[in-house]
């Protein structure tokens, strides 16, 4: 059992949680997850850690309200209790020697990408961040981002917010005036996979951050397997990230949507506290 | 009184069309008469050959003779003195390879059903006996113990009766390891896993479940920040092998790892569970062990005609005997000397269906294993919208991957010799982590074996 301590919801979909869980808190970093359970019969579902405070003991989650397991813990109040909360799991960001990046988020990926852009920025190095979303609604952390980064650009499909369309834009223009040492690209798997063919041109190396389905995260049921330069690798032991130009990106798509119909279902069954943002 | 009859008394089972669509436990066990008529089968050879055959010297015919007596309460101390499970082992043991091999009664006829008497006097012993709480004497050493298994289980328990300070960790949100995620209800109730994780609470083990060794602290830091004099590795080896074949990556795909653990530790089968499960119209398992078994024992209770696809011929299954006429009983298929080539699927990477090759058996292989062969152009296809891998597993990777020093061997399994110990100072391990894939009894042995050489290493420190 583990406690909320804080709850703030940062857009219609998207709520920031703060648990207290003073050992994660003190080995976490940049780039690894949580597993967490709601209740004794709910699902292991694993979240990004999007910030860590020692002194309180607190780690910060952010999740975007999908289906049934997401909206239960939208339901949950600071005070309430979660039954489990298993972490850090996977192996941190690698931003060894990396001196100027650009790191690209969509979505509610933007909630895993700042915590890559503040580890960078701590470690001394440039940080050029490129934010995507699908309308201004749904726009966080603009301001998180903007403070930190030495370049800025916002999209949204609309273009009533930033500029109009999608990421890939503004990180071309970057790719084309500079050159980095790598791109990190956290998000919707559709938006990973044209990050990465967007950034193949330039030789850049370019760091996907995968979320497929997880159980267990200790390397134990396969079902995270991704396929990346045609080895099968696990996703919770070998990754999260791994290396976006080998990464097959259309496999990983049909899996992620392996327990549709079950979901819908779900929602049935939560469907009054139903928010969905198609990303 | 010498029993003569041939051929072991019947175990009552559920009823095999009943059970197709229930979890409940499908073998039901002796009852107290027929417990001491088996018993009464024993010859009380000299030699006492069946206790070669078992990797903990239970004192078989020792307890038997108990049994017969009528002392059912003796017989539990007499099997308690070695097995740290018998309730388990005595359900799950492959004993027809171990001592029920060695019988002499199945020379003629069938051996006598040892592990069904372990399973009758360790049920006894739960249902009668109360259970003392004395804590043993606190000797002040702190023990840490990774995993859950029976290794894990089984060395903490014989920690705690030494007087040792246990702590359990366990990445899981349930104590366990397979007994609790991977070997379903209705071949061992989980009630019964749960009691003997409670008799290690109430020697005062404390169980910290969620707690991943690796990532949230290293082996090493569980000696240095949390004051761990020695570490036991109890992980297991739960990563699932898959075969590397075109198709695997489709939906409705499996290791049987998940597929099981999604049944039992999430308990998907429930109405009110939140773990989906896919359930598949017709199954296809690919593998011939217990876990091949189990799963595909689980799908035909989620309502799929299943079959097992197994490149040996029935001889050479390694399942549990018991499991496999079981499994057989229940209506599954089995489509031997066959080899998946392919997963055939969809244009929305849907599984459909499993592209076959037939084997044949050619020559004994070093181990004596004929190893098959595919005949050429023997192709076949098999429809399936659900296949499951069970093709075996190694050794988990993160306490390798994070453990500085630590020697590990070819396929990922830790060193550790006779006696547990590693290439690391007060680090011990055994159990699947260390030999692969292989036995509940085994790695219970090891458990307890590590236990033993931990208290040694303890003395000798102070
Ligand atoms: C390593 C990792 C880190 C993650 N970090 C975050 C995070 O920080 N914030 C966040 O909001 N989400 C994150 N996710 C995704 C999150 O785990 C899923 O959204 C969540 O499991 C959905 O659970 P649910 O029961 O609410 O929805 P479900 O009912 O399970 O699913 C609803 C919808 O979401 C899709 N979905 C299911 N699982 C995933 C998944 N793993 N990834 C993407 N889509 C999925 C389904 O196909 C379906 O369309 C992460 C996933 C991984 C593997
Ligand atoms: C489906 C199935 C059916 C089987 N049927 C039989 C049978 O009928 N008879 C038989 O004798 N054997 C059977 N086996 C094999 C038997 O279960 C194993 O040999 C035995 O459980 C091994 O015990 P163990 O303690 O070494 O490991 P496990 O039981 O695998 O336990 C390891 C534990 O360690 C935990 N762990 C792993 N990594 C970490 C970490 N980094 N930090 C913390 N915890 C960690 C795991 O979560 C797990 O709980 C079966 C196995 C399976 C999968
Ligand atoms: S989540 Fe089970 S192996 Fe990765």
């Amino acid at each position: 059992m583990v406690r909320i301590l804080t709850r703030r919801e940062l857009n219609p979909n998207v709520t920031m949680i703060e648990v207290e869980a003073p050992r994660i808190a003190e080995k976490a970093l940049a780039g690894q997850f949580v597993i967490l359970r709601v209740d004794g019969r709910g699902e292991r579902i694993p979240l990004t850690i999007a910030g860590t405070d020692r002194e309180r003991g607190a780690v910060a989650v952010i999740f975007q309200v999908v289906g049934g397991t997401t909206m239960a813990l939208n339901e949950k109040r600071a005070g309430d209790t979660l039954a489990d909360f298993v972490g850090p799991l996977g192996n941190p960001t690698d931003i060894a020697g990396v001196k100027k990046a650009v790191v690209v988020g969509g979505g509610v990926g933007c909630a895993i990408a700042l915590p890559v852009a503040r580890r960078l920025k701590e470690a001394g190095a440039a940080v050029h961040s490129v934010i995507g979303f699908r309308s201004k609604e749904f726009v966080i952390l603009a301001e998180e981002f903007r403070a930190l980064s030495d370049s800025f650009a916002v999209t949204t499909d609309d273009g009533i917010f930033g500029e109009r369309g999608n990421v890939c834009l503004p990180l071309k223009k970057l790719l084309e005036e500079e050159t980095f040492d790598a791109v990190y690209a956290i998000g919707p798997l559709p938006m990973m996979k044209f990050v990465a063919a967007a950034t193949e041109p330039y030789r850049v190396r370019t760091i996907a951050s995968m979320n497929p389905i997880m159980i267990d995260g200790t390397g134990m049921c396969g079902c995270c397997r991704v396929r990346v330069g045609g080895e099968m690798k696990f996703a919770c032991v070998d990754g999260p990230d791994f290396d976006a130009h080998k990464i097959d990106f259309d496999e990983a798509i049909a899996r992620n949507r392996a327990y549709l119909s079950f979901e819908a279902e779900a929602r049935e069954r939560h469907c009054n506290l139903y928010k969905k943002e198609n990303n | 009184m010498y029993d003569p009859r041939p051929t072991k008394y019947p175990m009552p089972v559920q009823d095999p069309e009943r059970r197709r669509n229930s979890f409940g436990e499908v073998a039901l066990g002796y009852d107290e008469e027929t417990a001491v008529k088996e018993a009464s089968r024993c010859l009380h050879c000299k030699a006492r050959p069946c206790m070669n055959g078992c990797p903990v010297s239970v004192r078989i015919p020792d307890f038997i003779a108990e049994i017969a007596a009528g002392n059912f309460e003796g017989a539990y101390g007499i099997i308690a003195e070695t097995s740290s499970l018998p309730a388990v082992c005595g359900r799950v043991c492959p004993q027809e390879k171990q001592c029920e091999k060695f019988c002499v009664r199945g020379g003629k006829g069938e051996p006598v059903g040892i592990g069904r008497l372990e399973r009758f006097a360790a049920d006894y012993h739960y249902a009668h006996a109360k259970e003392g709480t004395d804590l043993p004497a606190r000797n002040g050493h702190r023990v840490a113990v990774v995993g859950s298994g029976p290794a894990g289980l089984a060395c903490a328990g014989e920690l705690a009766k030494r007087g040792c300070e246990v702590t359990v960790f366990e990445a899981l949100h349930e104590a366990g390891g397979v007994l609790m995620y991977g070997i379903p209800e209705f071949r061992l109730p989980k009630e019964i896993v749960e009691r003997e994780i409670g008799r290690l609470r109430s020697l005062g083990v404390k169980i910290e479940t969620d707690s991943v060794i690796g990532r949230l602290y290293t082996v090493e830091e569980l000696k240095t920040e949390l004051g761990f004099e020695a570490v036991f590795l109890g992980t297991g080896a739960g990563l699932p092998r898959f075969m590397g074949i075109k198709g695997e990556g489709a939906k409705g795909v499996f290791s049987a790892n998940e597929y099981l653990t999604r049944a039992n530790l999430m308990k998907a089968y429930e109405e009110d569970s939140e773990t989906p499960i896919y359930r598949g119209k017709r199954v296809a398992v690919v593998g011939g062990g217990n876990v091949a078994m189990d799963a595909a024992r689980m799908a035909r209770r989620l309502g799929a005609e299943v079959t097992i696809v197994y490149r040996r011929g029935m001889e050479e299954l390694p399942a549990r005997r018991e499991e496999v006429e079981h499994a057989k009983e229940e209506g599954i298929a089995f489509r031997l000397l066959a080899n998946p080539v392919e997963i055939l699927t969809d244009g929305d990477n849907n599984a459909i269906g499993l592209k076959c090759v037939e084997m044949e058996l050619g020559q004994p292989d070093g181990s004596g294993r004929r190893s098959p062969v595919a005949r050429v152009g023997s192709e076949f296809t098999i429809e399936a919208d659900c296949v499951i891998m069970a093709l075996g597993t190694s050794p988990n990777p993160l306490i390798r991957a994070t453990t500085e020093g630590l020697a590990t061997g070819p396929h990922g399994e830790i060193a550790a010799d006779e006696e547990g110990r590693t290439s690391l100072e007060g680090v011990f391990a055994g159990g699947d982590a260390v030999t692969g894939s292989a036995t509940v009894i085994l790695a219970m042995g090891a458990g307890k074996r590590a236990a033993e050489s931990i208290i040694r290493y303890l003395k000798g420190r102070k």
